[in-house]
């Protein structure tokens, strides 16, 4: 197929997308006029059921908890697939070091300081972010990829070893497993109480928006906090070490 | 404008597609895939969108103040993280299509499967 033959049929297909599009645009309701209910009535008990004023963390860990389970194993699950897709092959050698892999000059070190003054302060906000999914916008996700983040820095300050050091693949893929487990574990302990699974069956705590409220959302969160740092780093810490291979017979 | 955002939505979704047909390189092809994942986002918080409410968060506003949709926000979190997922996976397909043919053009590609 050539490509101006392709961009034809794209053409084709597009128009009638753009057809059904402006069809179905015809028939909801104009933007900023929410019917609801659903989001309506959310925001009306959350707060009341849940002791959490962050309702976003409210649905994702609580009234969908079993939804966010699944999200997450899809993180885990690519996680593996990109270990698994990116193994060693027979025919690949390691080099000895970054350096000698990759042509590009070294870190400069306008780099190198500014990647170490950010690194303490972004890990304080990323467990800042995970721990506080119930009262503020953050949550697990958010705080597991600044997590993610800092070790990206210290990558990038030229340390490819220290990279390594931090995170080594067999404690970070133990800390991904921990945190996956942890949010399966917490589900299944409401099971074992004799509730239904994932059940909030911590004690909600006194006031809404405290950091010590919110029963299984904080706990949770914290949990996915960590699977989520563990699988990015494990997925950098895997596209990084690509440039450290060899193929036999390339240079 | 009442159906702005909508437009926009369309109009990041068709970008997207344009970039993925004509790409002459799997990683601009793979931006391209999350340029369209992006309309989804766009999409996702509009329709949950209602004129004047707050973000959905109590911490410090009555419990009774209109607020937009929670529902869809938590939708667009995980379409974040799909989308995370689905490219990191993607991105490893393509450091072995590279090893493998020497070439990241999908058009190549293409050919050397013949």
């Amino acid at each position: 197929m050539t490509p101006a033959l392709r961009r034809w049929i794209f053409l084709a297909g597009a128009a009638g997308l753009v057809a059904f599009y402006l069809w179905g645009l015809a028939g909801l309701p104009g933007f900023g006029n929410y019917p609801g209910p659903y989001g309506d009535i959310i925001n009306r008990i959350a707060v009341g059921q849940t002791n959490a004023t962050g309702v976003v963390s409210a649905v994702n860990f609580e009234y969908r908890a079993i939804d966010t389970v699944g999200e997450e194993f899809i993180l885990f699950v690519a996680a593996a697939g990109v270990s698994v897709v990116l193994r060693h092959l027979r025919s690949e050698r390691e080099r000895a070091t970054l350096d000698e892999a990759r042509e590009a000059p070294p870190a400069s070190d306008a780099v190198r300081y500014v990647a170490l003054i950010l690194t303490g302060p972004i890990v304080v906000f990323g467990w800042w972010l995970a721990s506080h999914a119930q009262t503020s916008p953050s949550g697990g996700f958010q705080g597991g990829v600044v997590l993610t983040t800092a070790v990206i820095l210290i990558y990038l300050a030229g340390q490819f070893l220290a990279f390594q050091r931090i995170s080594p693949t067999d404690l970070t893929e133990a800390v991904e497993a921990v945190g996956a487990g942890g949010f399966a574990a917490v589900g299944v302990s409401a099971v074992v109480l004799g509730l239904a699974y994932l059940t909030n069956f911590l004690p909600l705590g006194s006031t809404p928006g405290g950091v010590f409220s919110s029963g299984t959302i904080a706990l949770i969160s914290f949990f996915v906090g960590i699977e989520v740092a563990a699988a990015f780093v494990l997925i950098v810490g895997e596209l990084v070490e690509q440039t450290l291979l060899v193929r036999e017979g390339s240079r | 404008m009442q159906v702005f955002p909508f437009v926009v939505v369309a109009w990041i979704l068709a970008v997207g597609l344009y970039g993925i047909v004509t790409s002459r390189h799997l990683v601009h092809q793979i931006v391209c895939l999350i340029i369209v994942q992006s309309s989804t986002y766009v999409l996702l918080l509009g329709v949950g969108y209602r004129t004047g409410a707050v973000a959905p968060y109590f911490f410090d506003v009555p419990e009774r103040t209109p607020a937009v949709d929670p529902v869809v926000q938590a939708l667009a979190l995980t379409d974040v993280v799909v989308e995370a997922a689905v490219t990191a996976l993607l991105l490893a397909f393509a450091v072995q299509a590279h090893k493998r043919f020497g070439t990241l053009d999908p058009q190549e590609l293409v050919q050397l499967k013949g």
